[in-house]
């Protein structure tokens, strides 16, 4: 029998990180997406992924990402087995690699991997026969996020060739930075990040970004600025002295955001702090992208799953 | 009773003795009987023809963790000293920090009759600094050292209590006992996982700077000055710890300072792809720090190669690199990776076999460590110009972790002899019985 589970045994491609990407392969998976988006929008989505399994394996927490998944899987027919890391054997102390292991004999095309530890999607990609899709692995890469922001980007762009982008916020833990950085650059963005100094890891020009010292310069300048999140549960690293600081000098108020380039737009991969890194008034504003963010992750996700699941 | 045993036609490479050239060489009664430019007589002897062969001084290594008591699946006595004798070690220093603390004379004891029983080796004892290596209360320093301890040293873990090691380095100058310590401190290294630099920002791993190692050297090298306590520096890793120690040794230091194979050997890049055989403790550093160790182990400025050796099993080492543990195991392949820096001319051949035998023996006051006539018969014979290609699979210590599986390296151990009696000969460990 020719099922998809035996063509599994060869198969050796994973999405483990944007590092590495050609162009092309990035601008296929956005037409992909866009094709899925229209489908979608007209109630006539394709079902490419019938009769396959799509495993979610979220080892750390996430509703965002793993609903997004799990939601692009079944609008293409695939059956979603959700493994996490709470009730199952990682509780008992199973290994990284017997859990994958274990998930793999099931038989999936495709593991969606989210874990706290850098490398651990690569890991297990070295274990297993089913395809790897890193769905953020410690402070390393996010892929996923990082098309979906440079879809919404290209969205409201046009293009990236050229254009500005201010990432700000916890770029020393901040595997979202990472993919974006590499996405951007990829894509002909300009990309700066900025932040507390504590936050901004020693070497990061070497990713192709320049360091913004002055964030309200910057975001003057920016074609798009990309918040961060801060990780106010990370107080204990002591970074920063207190959120109010942190919001005065890298925080996108109502007024700094009004001093921004006509058409320039802000991004946020979520959940947002209120107040801390991003004022309301900008979240809500016509700026913001966060809605079209989530939406368009799961166009994004059916393009990476169309692609990888299989 | 062991016959003597007559080493012919080796060239003897003794740097404590200013020695290089072809002689014969006999060992007996556990002693070096006899050196001689001329072919010495064969009758009564066993003989080992050691032609086109290096006949060196047996070698020494101030730093391996061989796990008994306590971690016996990883490594013991036994198989610890197998790898050491494959690996031409006629001595090694086995560090404390068991999971039975040796911070008492009974463990001690308990490692020193292990060590007979193996009866491969010569095998001293380090004993704790604190009492379970705490970092707290100071271990009985004059009850190990009468047990026969060598040194102490809380190694896997600085002391970060600054006013316990100014005490211990006081007080272990009634006995004098060199310190040996693990430079880091722990509130710079944080959750680190890999060296501060490009690579750790890309990779996503929490870096460990430069300064948790060469900010502990500088408190440390301060308080020997001014106490006049003997500090051994364990495992160096920076340019800024080299430049500390070569300083302090011109000021007149009590210092002495040792470097690992893979810290002269491999940068931070080793760690691509998320390798956990390249994840130790201190951590692979930058291209800088790596040429300032080979010149400081070219200068004087580090006294001995030794090797940390660290075994560990699959369960600790094939798993996320920031939940993996630190360390790989050496024993038996730091005599060709030191030779890979001579054939590169950063040191001569005197200074390669001074770093792995006379260096270390004095650095840490050991017997050996040269061929003077009634030295300890201890002996490492290596054909300099063996091809091969390390396989860790074929390796007689228990455990696997080294990041130079597959390595094309020259030089190999082809006899070691301990006490006048051979250990190792030929790929083959010869067990003890006596």
């Amino acid at each position: 029998m020719n099922s998809p589970r035996s063509t599994n045994a060869q198969r050796t491609s994973h999405l483990l990180g944007i590092e590495g990407l050609e162009r092309s392969f990035v601008e296929a998976i956005f037409s992909l997406a866009k094709e899925h988006k229209r489908a979608v929008a007209n109630g006539k989505s394709r079902a490419p992924l019938t009769g396959r399994v799509v495993a979610n394996l979220f080892f750390e927490d996430s509703t965002r990402t793993r609903t997004s998944f799990e939601i692009a899987a079944k609008m293409m027919g695939a059956e979603v087995l959700n493994w996490t890391a709470t009730g199952s054997s990682v509780s008992k102390g199973e290994t990284l690699l017997d859990t994958a292991r274990n998930v793999d004999a099931i038989g999936p095309a495709a593991m969606v991997v989210r874990h706290g530890s850098s490398g651990a999607a690569q890991l297990i990609s070295r274990y297993v026969r089913c395809s790897v899709i890193n769905a953020g692995d410690g402070a390393h890469e996010h892929p996923s996020q990082a098309l979906l922001d440079a879809f919404t980007l290209l969205e409201r762009l046009g293009s990236l060739d050229g254009k500005r982008v201010v990432i700000a916020g916890d770029i020393l833990h901040s595997r979202v930075a990472r993919s974006n950085i590499h996405c951007l650059r990829l894509l002909g963005a300009e990309v700066l990040v900025s932040g507390p100094p504590t936050l901004i890891p020693v070497g990061i020009e070497a990713l192709g970004c320049r360091v913004a010292r002055e964030f309200p310069a910057a975001v003057e300048l920016a074609d798009a600025v990309m918040m961060l999140r801060v990780q106010v549960e990370r107080q204990t690293e002591l970074a920063f002295p207190s959120a109010q600081e942190y919001a005065a000098h890298w925080g996108l108020t109502a007024a700094l955001a009004s001093r921004m380039k006509p058409g320039a737009v802000v991004l946020h991969p979520g959940p947002i702090n209120r107040g801390v890194e991003l004022s309301s008034e900008v979240a809500d504003g016509a700026r913001s992208t966060i809605l079209d963010q989530v939406s368009n992750g799961v166009a994004i996700r059916m393009a990476i799953l169309e692609t990888f699941a299989w | 009773m062991v016959r003597p045993l007559l080493i012919t036609g080796g060239r003897v490479i003794d740097p404590h003795n200013r020695l290089d050239g072809v002689r014969d060489v006999l060992l007996s009664e556990g002693r070096v009987a006899e050196i001689s430019e001329k072919p010495l007589p064969k009758d009564g002897c066993s003989v080992l023809q050691a032609h086109d062969r290096w006949v060196l001084p047996g070698l020494i290594d101030l730093h391996v963790h061989l796990r008994e008591p306590g971690d016996e699946g990883k490594e013991t006595i036994l198989s610890g000293s197998r790898a050491a004798v494959a690996g031409g070690f006629t001595a090694v220093v086995a560090m404390p920090n068991t999971r039975i603390v040796n911070d008492s004379r009974l463990v001690t004891q308990f490692i020193l009759s292990r060590a007979r029983q193996a009866n491969l080796c010569q095998i001293f004892p380090a004993g704790a600094i604190s009492k379970g290596l705490k970092g707290e209360e100071m271990a009985e320093i004059g009850e190990l050292a009468a047990a026969g301890c060598v040194c102490v040293t809380d190694d896997g873990r600085p002391v970060m209590n600054a006013g316990l090691l100014r005490r211990v380095l006081r007080y272990a100058q009634a006995f004098d006992l060199p310190v040996m310590l693990h430079e880091e401190d722990l509130s710079l290294a944080g959750k680190g996982s890999m060296t501060e630099g490009p690579r750790a920002t890309r990779l996503g791993l929490l870096p460990i700077p430069a300064s948790a190692e060469v900010a502990m050297v500088a408190r440390d090298l301060t308080i020997a000055e001014e106490t006049g306590g003997r500090v051994h520096l364990a495992h160096l890793s920076c340019e800024g710890s080299v430049r500390l120690v070569r300083e302090a040794k011109r000021r007149g230091v009590k210092v002495t300072a040792e470097a690992t194979p893979h810290h002269f050997t491999l940068t931070d890049a080793a760690v691509e792809g998320y390798q956990t055989h390249a994840k130790m403790n201190p951590p692979l550093r930058q291209p800088a720090d790596v040429k300032a160790i080979r010149d400081g182990l070219a200068d004087g400025t580090i006294d001995a190669i030794a090797t940390d050796h660290a075994p560990h099993g699959p369960l600790e080492k094939e798993v996320e690199f920031d939940r993996s543990e630190n360390g790989v195991v050496g024993l038996e392949t730091a005599l060709p990776l030191t030779l890979e820096l001579v054939q590169q001319g950063i040191l001569t051949k005197e200074r390669a076999v001074e770093l792995l035998t006379i260096g270390p023996a004095r650095a840490l006051g050991l017997p050996g460590g040269h061929l003077a006539i009634g030295a300890p018969a201890n002996v490492t014979v290596v054909n300099p110009d063996a091809k091969h290609t390390v396989d860790a699979t074929q390796f007689f210590s228990k455990s696997r972790n080294t990041p130079f599986h597959g390595r094309a390296v020259n030089g190999q151990v082809t006899h070691t002899i301990v006490g006048g009696r051979l250990v190792f000969e030929e790929g083959q460990v010869q067990e003890g019985a006596e």
